[in-house]
């Protein structure tokens, strides 16, 4: 009965509240750190318990002498881990001296705390005041002295239309089909066939290309024929109509029902409108459409 | 003569003393000498003699204002004769209910800092956390870099507020290390003496 006394032994601590025996099962349970147990705590809350009592249990003292020893011991090694090992290879004259070291080491700490509570009281009186550092003086950055007209000089600068600039290098320059188109149809009113490829000589890639386009158009309407005897032989075209020259629209013969619904000026148009930003970037050109529609004209005629 | 006339005359050094003064009073920590000297754009001797003459006519009892050195640098004070109604309005909260754990191991701090807590906890026997903790919000220590090694703990050292609150000059303010506590050699008798009287 003597010994459960110890263990039933109701602690009302910092960290544990309880039964004694139930703060040793979790201090084995490592659920609670050793060193966060108020030792003195547990020794008063027995001595409160013995006192309660008329006579001395002194088998439950012994209980409890043994089970707080282990537990200061737990302690004190959870506290200085790494010096437990050095001190045990201490000689006892030596774990002597240590001991006296520290409880001196210690001692003076305790002294100098002292010093400074009395000094906290002697200074109790005084008062200063207490708030955020000032602004420092330092790091203060200079200007140099500046006008008003020199800022609008910079922005008027800043504000100025930037100069044009010429895209006359950019060499790629559309005719319209169209022209092609009224070109070839007139050479063919003169002349039943001929070669393409004489025809377009001397001119540049892109007009060549613009021409190869109008024959497309030209035999997607049905006006011409196109022969070619090997690749990259000259390409031949001869006239399928037997129309006047000039007003060969495909429509207004009536043996061409597969001819397409549109008429070919607007078609011709429609290829135009494609090739259209290009010539629209050409307007802005030196040499002007009119220029180069002439050289067309000039040609053809 | 056109300017008026005046009956106090202005020689330099006051004139930079009243410079001081102003910085004094805005000043909410005190101010080094360096730092007065650059503020005032003048030569720190002259300060230094400026600030005698401030000394001088904010000395204690003279004035409501009381000039004194502190935490290594000037600043102004509330004189002792005031102290009391300065605390009917208000208060010191820095020290407010400070521990005796908290004063060991600030003792501990301000002596051998820059330390870390398992070197406070080594002196003192019990774990420091909590009254460095409350020393640091208190802006009494701070932290001032880490020990060498791996983990190198967090250490710290007492803040120029530890040294106004205290009203110390500077750390070697503090008493000698060598006159506080016993001698080693004489606890280890006394030790001695215990075990001795146990075994017979």
């Amino acid at each position: 009965m003597a010994p459960a006394a110890v263990y039933e032994l109701d602690l009302d601590l910092e960290a544990f509240e309880g039964p004694f025996d139930l703060l040793l099962t979790l201090l084995l349970k490592e659920e609670l750190e050793p060193r966060e147990v108020d030792v003195v705590g547990i020794v008063l809350a027995f001595v409160e318990r013995l006192s309660e009592r008329d006579e001395a249990d002194l088998e439950a003292c012994g209980e409890f002498l043994v089970l707080v020893a282990a537990l200061l011991e737990l302690k004190a090694r959870l506290l200085f881990p790494d010096e437990a090992a050095e001190l045990d290879a201490l000689e006892p004259e030596e774990a002597a001296e240590e001991l006296a070291r520290r409880l001196a080491e210690y001692r003076q700490m305790k002294e100098a705390a002292a010093w400074l509570a009395e000094r906290l009281a002697a200074e109790r009186g005084r008062f200063f005041r207490l708030g955020p550092a000032p602004v420092a003086p330092r790091g203060e950055r200079r200007l140099a002295p500046q006008s008003s007209d020199a800022l609008a000089a910079a922005l008027r600068a800043l504000a100025a239309f930037p100069p044009n600039v010429s895209l006359g290098h950019m060499a790629l320059r559309f005719p319209p089909v169209s022209q092609f188109v009224e070109r070839f149809r007139s050479l063919l009113g003169r002349r039943r066939r001929f070669d393409f490829d004489s025809e377009v000589e001397g001119l540049s890639r892109v007009e060549q290309a613009v021409a190869f386009l109008a024959l497309l158009e030209l035999r997607k309407s049905g006006e011409i024929a196109l022969s070619q005897a090997a690749p990259f032989a000259p390409i031949r075209v001869s006239r399928l109509s037997h129309e006047v020259p000039g007003s060969s629209r495909a429509k207004e013969v009536p043996g061409f029902s597969q001819a397409p619904a549109v008429s070919e000026p607007e078609r011709t148009a429609g290829l135009e409108l494609e090739l259209e930003p290009v010539e629209g970037r050409e307007a802005g050109f030196r040499p002007s459409d009119s220029e180069r529609t002439s050289t067309w004209t000039a040609r053809s005629a | 003569m056109d300017s008026p006339l005046r009956l106090i005359a202005v020689n330099p050094v006051d004139r930079l003393a009243r410079t001081i003064e102003a910085l004094l009073v805005v000043a909410s920590s005190p101010l080094s000498v360096s730092e007065l000297a650059d503020a005032a754009e003048d030569d720190p001797e002259r300060v230094e003699t400026a600030l005698g003459l401030l000394r001088e006519r904010y000395a204690e009892g003279k004035s409501g204002i009381v000039l004194e050195r502190v935490a290594g640098g000037y600043a102004f004070r509330a004189s002792r004769d005031a102290a009391d109604a300065c605390a009917r309005l208000f208060e010191r909260p820095v020290e407010r209910g400070l521990s005796q754990a908290a004063l060991e191991t600030l003792a501990i701090v301000a002596y051998l800092g820059p330390c870390s807590r398992p070197e406070i906890a080594r002196i003192r026997g019990v774990a420091a956390d909590s009254a460095v903790a409350s020393l640091v919000e208190r802006g009494l220590i701070a932290e001032a870099g880490r020990e060498t090694g791996a983990v190198g703990a967090v250490r710290y050292r007492t803040t120029p507020l530890f040294e106004r609150v205290f009203g110390l000059e500077s750390l070697a303010a503090l008493p000698r290390l060598d006159d506080l506590g016993e001698d080693s050699g004489e606890i280890r008798e006394r030790l001695l003496e215990v075990a001795s009287a146990r075994a017979s």
